[in-house]
């Protein structure tokens, strides 16, 4: 790693804790309707809202009436979003004339959009117009970064609430989620994103008479076409809500979706922001600051070496390569290292940071191409998705993941100190275990019954784009990143046929709804326990002891679930690379 | 009890110090008992059936792959071109099988240490003949004087078997008999074995009335007799239930082990799923690499069972079974293993000072008289009003007057004396005299027992009575009518060692409340005296309850021990309830243990034993799956070494081959079941400290011991068996 | 009926007034602050020259006229910086397609300068960029170029050179992302030069 690498991930960290401090302890306040300034501005448009929806802005739901609301307004999304798709050849804002979206392409698109996956099937410069774009995937990115976000504060509250029956009103958590922070955060940031160069234009395209005229098949192409569009307010969302569907294909590689290395910062900032920022809304709702931030480091105890190994292991280039005669050592005016399918304005570093941020929250943008890393470069965010999306994951549901895994700790650590395990206060008992098991066996099982499923049949393995062990990779990812919610892939593989599409999609759906249920089952159980009050025989969840078993939790399952898998991907292939 | 202070000795040899940890938990027989190794080794066999097998998720999949490999081994021998080699399969195959075995034998170990408590037991149960008044008498003879006249007494009694009798029958005992079912005594006194029950020798008196009157059938009463009412139907007496739960037919399992059942449930679907896809995913490798084959299904089987948390699968519920092992050889019967679980949750302990903090017999030290009075005067109105008391502050009473003032006992009929009882509301008790009205107790009973009189209560009494409170002594006031004669002082003996068992208990995190009936004053010199965090004061049986249900809301959970009847709604109120087997009937109903050495400072061995068998579960939990990082080592290489020969990197234990490997692999998980039996049966040791650091020397232990333990073993196995010639 | 009054018609009434309010007001009001502070960068960064847009200065163009400093390799389809298809090879490291490519590129290079032949490809030049539209190089391609196209344009190397370096584009802040040269516009100010030195 070189020093620039050191430098610059330490004041990344500073800057994203330094900018996730206040927006916690603002959103705090939003939940808690305490967020006067805000409310003073945008207070008339929520109550509009709820009066045309004829919602009660006190309405408390009981964990299961939060559900029900929660599957249904995304089913409804969903609908309307495959519905968008397909009819969008008859619907307007269609320069490029695009015809409808096929129907498993517009299934998995509308699942992916709706769970906060934003796993794209497609290539979006040549699939979706700008009207199927801004009213379908543009208003799940943030309604589905919204629900994402009202669940974790219902399970929050969960956690505080004594003897209560009810977790809140979903509506007002959505609506709050969506209005005071996604919003207003996405407005500020597409400006600032414009002003590096991301384009915001209604115009299809640009036509450039080009320097230099080159021939192609046979032909001498002087023109070359330049795809424009609305980019920069849906980039603004895709990275702030952890969605990570991008603009263009090439995603945050393309320049015009992240033209500068200032823009990228921008972005990668905004990709940890929300996650970063509520650690700290949980600890100041739970009314312990202390276990935000232990929260919070467990995240980054997971986090930073995870960076490390990526960042290493990319800079260390491709031995392959190297004995063909490329010269991949870092120097002053040379990024060196693995820079297939990178970016030169991005280089190693920055490519390294962005791949570990965005598989660790549940992004999945890229800007630069994961299936192009060395083994085990690209071995990193594949295993961060296979945690579960949990260090940082998505907004919302990364920290909801989190916690059932502090539950899972806590359990142990309980029995290991002899005294029924308690979380802030809660005792955990057989029903939050059970549950916990489910959120935790779900996307897993998801994982490695889709893989398996491929590997036996022909459909599964035939869009594989690289051979060898490499190609297990591609269809491991893909599983990964769809049951987890992630969206990003060893994009090698073609996955716009019937089987990826349909299987994605299936594995997307059970890794968001199948988590969501449980969890806030666990929250409605949690809201009616009493408080068990603190002493010495209660075992502190704000600790460094605390963090390190947790993390010695989170790293074993993912670990012992995964490692026979991984071992014949990428751990094999790296193998075969020192072989060579 | 009617009242704490009051409360009497109820063994006939006081408990002086507080019992030791050791002595309580460790007396017992050998670990592995011949007899119980040998019963067990069947059992292990036994519970092979699928019917018993499937109560254990984790120890069923076992037994299943075992099942499955053993398929494979005929397949293999029958057509020739197996899986694997037959010899490996069937090495495995057999390693597997003593993995469910073992598991097996755990659990047997247990039940037979159990068992063996029960046979025990069950000798006390023979049948013996009783001795009933006819039923039809019953109604019309309470406590008729005919049957306390021996020579009435034969022709009302018939004479049943034990087993017969039914609640509400009436039985006489004589001295030598064997008391036939649990009951409450109506009349007489006796002296008592009950060592067939308690293991203590010593005998213990029991009475008619008050909290010494109930019985327990199978023992033996030594001197005198009893007239007893039985309590119990056949079936359900207290030694039926204690065999019963020793010998875990009614065993249930716990909420907090249900809960880990279902988290090794989990784990072990994850497992599953782990290695069942390895076989496609295997598949897939080896057609892309070209070369090699899918994994051989012996080896998926032998991962599998490697990997999923058999070490605690298989030891789980010979904790449980150990758990209550080890409270009954603490002589404590627990109604549920709920209860044991809860004793560890504990973290509020309501503690009787009589007893419990203090030994029983407060002694009258001095008599303090009123200014005018003398000492003697005082001394003989003191001792009159005690003649009939016969709690220990009574009687060392009537001996400290006939110490210093030489005053004999007196007859109290032929003083035409009337004994007024202590109750809890006059909270006072006394004689009366013809024309005289002597009582003694607390000094505002006093206060309104003189100011109703027509008395005032002198200053200087008052004085007196703060300056002995202030002491840690009780003062008890003496009046004769409107007169007040002056104070006792009774003194109170903290005993030896309890102080360090509290600080010990706040290190844990429990806190310790001393409940009294004395005064704010003297309770607070004693609480100081015994380093208590907190005290009750004057206690009724309703602040009793109402303190119990505020812990409760502030989300305590609240142990007491009790005895008498009306400690029963405070019993039945706190989580975890020990009742004093020599307490009332009333009392044992209500509470969730019985102590049979009706020893209140039991509840601390309680709390611990709770603590320990869940501290053992985790441990072992942990080791579990912490376990599986080196069996991926041994496995992962061997099993895909065909199709990806780089992979044998991974070998980083140098395995012999890959056949030694998983063979290592397996047997190391078989055997590590046996190597901690006794770990799950004795619990880990357990030492007072606050959670964190608790947890980090478990962490350290089980944790990160059990990742580096397997490496050693599993290379010592796989030498072993290279050595062998194995290859 | 209860359920659709209570669960239906609040999802439903709200998952239009976001449409609205995310899917139509945000993006045009993002739209509208955009074009009016900064309408160069939304509309694509364009180079434009006597009214012809000559392409965008973040978006690469090929080059593979040994005068030209040449770009990164391209895997778009079905033509190289298709800028209307953006892609990466999607290779992985150890698939041979990527070596032989890399081999074949290196090749390539060398046959067009064999002065070059021993000293080893700065690996940029050699492997396909993400998007497929990078429009950078690090400067250690350029300056491996160097001798080429100055050679080729009948330059002084050092000028060139020099040309090269003062188009390096420094790190953000000095920290963030990498040393670059943008290929386009270096090629533009060589022809420029070139034009200039002809003119003279």
């Amino acid at each position: 790693m070189t020093a620039n690498a050191v430098v610059q991930f330490l004041v990344f960290l500073v800057l994203l804790i330094g900018l996730a401090l206040p927006l916690g302890a603002y959103m705090a306040r939003v939940y808690n309707g305490e967020a006067r300034m805000a409310q003073r501005l945008l207070s008339p448009i929520e109550h509009l809202f709820y009066r045309i929806a004829c919602i009660r802005s006190d309405e408390e739901m009981p964990w299961t009436k939060y559900a029900a609301n929660v599957v249904v307004f995304n089913v409804l999304g969903a609908f309307v979003v495959y519905l968008l798709q397909r009819t969008q050849a008859a619907l307007p804002l269609n320069p490029a004339h695009l015809p409808n979206v096929p129907p498993e392409v517009s299934f998995n698109t509308a699942v992916s959009f709706a769970t906060n996956t934003n796993w794209q099937t497609y290539s979006g410069e040549t699939t979706m117009s700008y009207f199927t774009q801004m009213l379908g995937l543009g208003v799940q990115n943030f309604v589905s970064a919204a629900t994402g976000m009202a669940v974790l504060i219902a399970f929050v509250r969960g956690l505080v609430r004594r003897r209560a029956e009810s977790l809140g009103s979903f509506w007002v958590d959505l609506t709050r989620s969506t209005l005071y922070i996604l919003l207003p955060l996405s407005f500020a940031l597409a400006i600032l994103l414009v002003s590096q160069g991301v384009v915001q234009t209604f115009s299809g395209s640009a036509t450039a008479e080009r320097l230099s005229p080159t021939m192609s098949n046979g032909h001498g192409v002087i023109e070359q076409v330049l795809a424009l569009g609305p980019a920069a307010s849906q980039i603004a969302i895709k990275q702030l809500g952890t969605n990570g569907g991008g603009f263009f294909n090439a995603n945050s590689a393309h320049p015009f979706e992240n033209p500068t290395p200032i823009s990228n910062l921008l972005q990668l900032i905004s990709i940890l922001l929300i996650p970063t920022a509520l650690c700290f809304t949980f600890g100041s709702m739970v009314r312990d600051r202390r276990e935000g931030r232990a929260i919070l480091s467990a995240m980054l105890v997971v986090f930073i070496p995870l960076l490390v190994a990526t960042t290493v292991f990319e800079q260390r280039g491709n031995p392959i390569l190297r004995g063909a005669g490329v010269d991949d050592v870092a120097s002053a005016i040379s990024s060196g290292g693995n820079m297939e399918g990178k970016e030169v304005r991005f280089g190693i570093t920055s490519s390294a940071l962005w791949a570990v941020a965005t598989t660790a929250a549940s992004n999945g943008s890229v800007n630069a191409m994961h299936d192009s890393f060395t083994p085990l470069g690209g071995l990193v965010p594949m295993w961060l998705i296979q945690l579960g999306e949990i260090i940082f994951g998505g907004v919302g549901s990364g920290l909801y993941g989190m916690l059932i895994y502090a539950i899972i700790a806590v359990f142990i650590a309980g029995l290991m100190v002899g005294r029924t395990p308690e979380y802030l206060g809660k005792k955990i008992e057989a029903y939050e275990i059970k549950m916990a098991s489910l959120v935790i066996l779900l996307p897993a099982a998801a994982v490695l019954i889709g893989t398996a499923v491929a590997c036996l049949v022909p459909a599964g393995s035939a869009p594989i784009g690289n051979p060898g062990s490499h190609g297990f990779s591609e269809i491991l990812y893909a599983f990964s990143s769809g049951a987890n919610n992630n969206g990003s892939a060893f994009g090698g593989l073609t996955a716009s046929g019937t089987f990826y599409a349909t299987a994605i999609g299936l594995c997307m759906w059970i890794g968001r709804y199948w988590v969501i249920v449980p969890v806030l089952a666990i929250a409605g159980s949690l809201a009616r326990k009493k408080v068990v009050p603190v002493g010495a025989g209660t075992f502190p969840t704000h600790t460094p002891l605390f963090v390190g078993l947790l993390v010695g939790t989170i790293a074993l399952v993912g670990a012992l679930t995964f490692i026979p898998a991984l071992a014949l991907g990428p751990i094999v292939e790296h193998l075969q690379l020192l072989a060579r | 009890m009617s009242h704490s202070d009051d409360s009497p000795m109820d063994n006939v040899i006081p408990e002086h110090e507080v019992p030791d940890r050791s002595r309580d938990l460790e007396r017992h027989r050998p670990l592995f008992d011949r007899r119980i190794v040998r019963s067990a080794i069947v059992d292990a066999f036994k519970k092979l059936h699928p019917r018993r097998m499937v109560k254990n998720p984790v120890m069923f999949v076992v037994e299943i792959g075992s099942a499955f490999t053993t398929l494979l081994f005929f397949h293999a021998v029958v057509t020739g071109r197996g899986d694997a080699h037959p010899a490996f399969i069937f090495a495995v195959t057999v390693s597997l099988w003593f993995t469910v075995l073992f598991a097996n034998f755990a659990e047997a170990m247990a039940e037979g240490r159990g068992k063996a408590q029960a046979d025990t037991l069950r000798k006390a149960r023979q049948d013996v003949i009783a001795r009933r008044l006819r039923r039809g008498l019953a109604h019309n003879i309470s406590l008729g004087p005919s049957l306390l006249d021996p020579e009435c007494r034969d022709a009302e009694l018939e004479e049943v078997v034990s087993s017969s009798l039914r609640e509400d029958d009436i039985v006489y005992v004589a001295a030598g008999e064997l008391i036939p079912a649990d009951g409450e005594v109506l009349e007489g006194i006796a002296s008592v074995d009950e060592s067939a029950i308690t293991g203590e020798s010593a005998p213990v008196i029991r009475e008619s009335g008050g909290d010494r009157s109930a019985v327990t059938g199978g023992t033996r009463v030594l001197s005198d007799w009893l007239i007893v009412r039985v309590t119990t139907n056949p079936g359900e007496t207290f030694l039926d239930r204690m065999i019963a739960m020793v010998e875990g037919a009614k065993r249930k399992k716990t909420p907090n082990e249900i809960a880990l059942d279902i988290l090794l449930a989990a784990l072990t679907s994850v497992f599953l799923l782990a290695t069942v896809t390895l076989f496609p995913f295997s598949k897939f490798a080896a057609t892309a690499s070209g070369h090699g084959t899918a994994v051989p299904l012996t080896i998926l089987v032998a991962l599998l069972v490697c990997l999923i948390p058999t070490t605690i699968g298989g030891l789980l519920s010979a904790i449980g079974i150990a758990g209550m092992d080890r409270m009954i050889r603490a002589n404590v019967v627990a109604t549920s293993g709920r209860a044991v679980e809860a004793a560890g949750d504990v973290d509020v302990l309501l503690l009787d000072k009589t007893g419990t903090i203090t030994l029983g017999n407060r002694q009258a030290t001095a008599f303090l008289p009123a200014r005018g009075v003398r000492e003697s005067e005082l001394a003989d109105a003191a001792q009159l009003s005690s003649l009939a008391d016969e709690t220990p502050e009574g009687r060392s009473i009537v001996v400290l007057a006939k110490n210093r003032h030489g005053l004999r006992g007196r007859d109290m009929e032929s003083l035409g004396a009337v004994f007024v009882p202590f109750t809890a509301q006059t909270r006072m008790s006394g004689v009366d005299l013809p024309g005289r009205k002597v009582r003694k107790g607390a000094t505002d009973a006093i206060v309104r027992f003189v100011t109703e009189s027509g008395g005032t209560f002198p200053v200087e009494v008052k004085a007196t009575v703060e300056d002995v409170a202030k002491q840690g002594a009780t003062p008890l006031v003496v009046a004769d009518g409107r007169r007040v004669l002056g104070v006792v002082q009774l003194k109170d003996i903290v005993k030896g060692g309890i102080m360090e068992r509290f600080a010990e208990m706040r290190r844990i995190g429990i806190k310790t409340v001393m409940i009294t009936g004395d005064n704010p004053l003297t309770a607070a010199a004693i609480a100081a005296e015994a380093g208590v965090d907190d005290f009750l004061a004057e206690a009724t049986p309703e602040a009793k309850l109402s303190m119990i249900r505020d812990y409760q809301q502030k989300g305590h959970l609240v142990a007491m021990t009790g005895d008498g009847t009306n400690d029963a709604p405070a019993l039945a109120q706190a989580d975890v309830a020990v009742a004093m087997n020599s307490g009332t009937q009333a009392a044992k109903e209500a509470g969730n243990m019985v102590d049979l050495d009706s020893n209140p400072t039991k509840l601390l061995s309680i709390v611990e034993i709770g603590k320990q068998m869940l501290m053992t579960r985790g441990a072992l939990t942990t080791f579990s799956i912490a376990n599986d990082i080196a069996k991926y080592f041994a496995i992962i290489p061997a099993a895909f070494v065909a199709t990806y020969p780089e992979l044998g990197a991974l070998n980083i234990m140098g395995l012999h081959s890959p056949t030694t490997a998983v063979l290592s692999a397996v047997i190391f998980n078989a055997f590590i079941i046996i190597g901690l039996i006794p770990l799950a049966l004795r619990g880990i040791r357990y030492r007072p400290a606050p959670a964190p650091a608790l947890l980090r020397r478990n962490i350290l232990v089980y944790g990160l011991g059990g990742v580096l333990l397997p490496f050693p073993c599993i290379k010592v196995i796989d030498l072993a068996l290279t050595t062998l010639g194995v290859s | 009926m209860q359920f659709i009054l209570s669960t239906l018609r609040p999802a439903a009434s709200l998952l239009m007034l976001f449409t609205g309010l995310t899917g139509v007001v945000y993006p045009l009001a993002v739209t509208g602050v955009a074009q009016a502070l900064f309408p160069a960068q939304a509309n694509g960064s364009l180079i434009e020259k006597d009214g012809k847009v000559l392409g965008s200065r973040l978006i690469g163009q090929p080059f593979d006229d040994v005068r030209s400093f040449f770009g990164r390799p391209s895997a778009t389809s079905p033509a190289p910086y298709n800028a209307s298809a953006s892609a990466g090879s999607n290779l992985g490291p150890t698939n041979p397609v990527l070596a032989a490519a890399v081999r074949e590129r290196i090749a390539a290079l060398r046959s067009v300068d064999p002065s070059e032949a021993a000293v080893p490809v700065p690996v940029d030049l050699v492997t396909a960029s993400g998007s497929g539209l990078d429009p950078h190089i690090s400067p250690a391609a350029a300056l491996y170029q160097v001798h080429r196209v100055a050679k080729a344009r009948d330059l002084a190397e050092e000028d060139v050179r020099a040309l090269v370096l003062e188009h390096v584009e420094e790190r953000a802040l000095g920290l963030f992302g990498e040393p670059r040269v943008n290929v386009l516009l270096l090629n533009r100010a060589l022809d420029e030069v070139a034009r200039r030195s002809a003119s003279e």
